[in-house]
């Protein structure tokens, strides 16, 4: 039961708090968050103890029935999940903007709920209605603003979602009727014999399209910053810590452990490499905060794909310890952006200025995410990176790598210019300088502290990562 | 029946794309609600589709039949229909409300959300070029 309690807590909360309203509502969500914390922690445990956890409905024999299941990588991510949602959370209830939409809520803990349920479903369809539970949540947050703006941000968003979901169920059905499985176990032993393997990899690859388009990859990157930049700062932390990761994990799972091809490897590799550049001058192009981090998303996501596409334990131990990082890090500076709305009454770089002299404490905050987010080491994407690129080496991917380095150092470029924009010349007008709350502060400083600490000691995590049971991988099955 | 089913699937992934890609906003999302008939048609279609034999284990008997029917990808059809069904209707009252505020139907039109002007322009850092109207 410990596997269901971290999923059906945040639906149970989104479903009482429609009917809730003022300070019970954001009482009963704190108390919820913090309770999601602790059963996320103790799931955790659990999977240390014992090495998996699994249930499976209805009294089915494992293939057949609709399975959950929890191994340290997804138990990790929950409590991750949880974390972030948590401080997400406290945010919101410090900041009175919240209060005007109490829809929000609601919708944030079915985004949450589905979010953990994706990164614990074991079969194939299970995954397709979380995500578009998912998909739902995500597009409630933003027409929640009310403005002409949310309501075009979620149609679009709305238009390219439904057909990446689309090109996933119908994958997912010729799935089925190719191996007559949905279940990841059951399919991967299909992929790995020869006889369905052959047009199993033609539906595979449908559906890694999908969740290619789900994560941001490079063509189809497009709707990612024209969508999120819709949201209030708060939930663009989950939105954008969250989501394309959960389809990376996804992809993690798909490409790695059930469709485990060769050719898709080499395709994701030079996506990635794709992914990242695009995402990274995109970034640097652009003005609006919200807007250049939902860029760094793009790029980030491209480092992710070519970790998954170096395909091998090392490969799998660095993307999943980046993985971590960037949730981390991401939920940290979307919220950082909000801070800086706060205090300085915009997003656009433009406009706003001398954050240095007036908030100390909120530039120390931004310029440890920012460094951590970069890659300088001793912070924490600093060994994310190491990990991947040393990895590439390895395997002799040269050009992989170059074009590693070359995303890290504009990664560094688009930073600055946030910091020199930002933080260090002067307001060009008159600043709001509102006080930001100091509950806001803690779970921040909670936060940032984390992200130091798996810089400055990452060495138990790494460790933790290598010990899971990573698929040797290249069974050389092609098209 | 695999060829009725192979046309009719042919002829909404058809006809989706072409309503998708007009540029009128209703038409684009009735567009996709054919294409995601398409799509409940595919899974429909993976699961023996011309079988009269149900899926029931006659008695006295170990095991099934050997062609007889699947019965999950129907009931994995019935669940995609109800979650597509609900999208439509959400996305009917989205599009609604997108053509009400902005006062027209034309996709290409929504620029709300695109930055207004190229950012590369910023010319002297010291005067901030006025742009972007933020809420």
């Amino acid at each position: 039961m410990s596997l269901l309690w971290p999923f059906l807590l945040p639906i149970a909360t989104s479903l009482l708090s429609v009917f809730l309203k003022g300070r019970l509502l954001t009482g009963i969500n704190l108390l919820s968050s913090f309770a999601l914390l602790i059963l996320a922690m103790q799931l955790l445990f659990e999977v240390v103890s014992t090495g998996s956890v699994s249930v499976v409905f209805g009294d089915w024999p494992v293939p057949y029935g609709i399975e959950f299941y929890a191994d340290g990588l997804s138990a990790l991510l929950v409590l991750l999940i949880a974390l972030v949602s948590a401080v997400v959370m406290v945010f919101m209830v410090s900041w009175e903007k919240t209060a005007e939409t109490p829809s929000y809520f609601a919708l944030m803990q079915c985004l949450v709920a589905s979010v953990i349920a994706v990164s614990l479903a074991a079969d194939l369809f299970n995954l397709y209605v979380w995500f578009e539970l998912m998909l739902i949540a995500v597009l409630g947050l933003m027409v929640a603003g009310k403005g002409s703006r949310h309501t075009e941000a979620a149609l679009k968003y709305f238009a390219v979602s439904m057909i990446g979901t689309l090109i996933m169920l119908s994958a997912i059905g010729m799935i089925h009727g190719a191996a007559g499985h949905l279940n990841f176990n059951a399919l991967s032993q299909i992929a790995a014999s020869d006889d369905a393997g052959n047009s199993l990899s033609l539906y595979g690859g449908m559906l890694l399209l999908a969740v290619l388009l789900k994560i941001g990859a490079f063509p189809l990157f497009a709707w990612l910053p024209a969508a999120y930049h819709a949201l209030p700062a708060p939930m663009l932390a989950l939105v954008g810590g969250l989501l394309t990761k959960i389809a990376v994990y996804v992809l993690m799972r798909i490409s790695g452990q059930v469709l485990d091809y060769q050719l898709f490897h080499e395709a994701i590799g030079w996506l990635a490499v794709i992914t990242m550049l695009s995402g990274v001058l995109g970034a640097a192009y652009h003005w609006d905060l919200r807007r250049i981090l939902s860029f760094h998303i793009v790029s980030q996501v491209g480092f992710l794909m070519l970790g998954l596409a170096l395909a091998s334990p090392a490969g799998m131990t660095g993307t999943a310890f980046f993985l971590f990082h960037n949730i981390l890090v991401k939920a940290n500076l979307f919220l950082i952006a909000g801070m800086v709305w706060m205090t300085a009454g915009h997003y656009d770089l433009r406009k706003i200025g001398g954050l240095y002299p007036s908030k100390q404490l909120l530039t120390i905050i931004f310029l440890l995410s920012a460094l951590s987010l970069v890659g300088v080491p001793p912070t924490s994407g600093f060994w994310g990176k190491l990990l991947i690129i040393m990895e590439t080496f390895t395997q002799e991917r040269y050009l992989w790598a170059a074009a590693a380095l070359i995303t890290g150092m504009l990664t560094l470029y688009s930073m600055s210019k946030i910091w020199v924009e930002g933080f260090w010349k002067p307001h060009p007008g008159e600043p709001i300088n509102t006080s930001i709350p100091v509950s806001i502060y803690v779970v921040m400083l909670l936060l940032s502290a984390i992200i130091l600490l798996m810089g400055l000691i990452p060495g138990p995590l790494i460790d933790f990562l290598q010990q899971q049971q990573w698929p040797q991988s290249n069974q050389g099955g092609v098209l | 029946m695999t060829l009725i089913l192979i046309t009719v699937i042919s002829i909404c992934v058809a006809s989706g794309i072409l309503l998708l890609l007009s540029r009128e906003v209703f038409k684009m999302v009735m567009g996709l609600a054919v294409l995601g008939s398409a799509a409940n048609l595919v899974v429909f279609s993976g699961g023996r589709p011309g079988s009269l034999v149900p899926a029931v284990i006659e008695q006295g008997s170990q095991a099934l039949v050997a062609n007889a029917a699947s019965p999950l990808p129907q009931a994995l059809v019935l669940t995609a229909i109800v979650i597509g069904f609900a999208l439509l209707c959400f996305a009917l009252i989205l599009a609604a409300a997108v053509v009400n505020q902005q006062g027209k139907t034309d996709v290409a039109g929504f620029q709300e959300n695109e930055p207004s002007a190229p950012a590369g322009q910023k010319a002297e850092p010291d005067k901030p070029p006025v742009m972007e109207v933020e809420s």
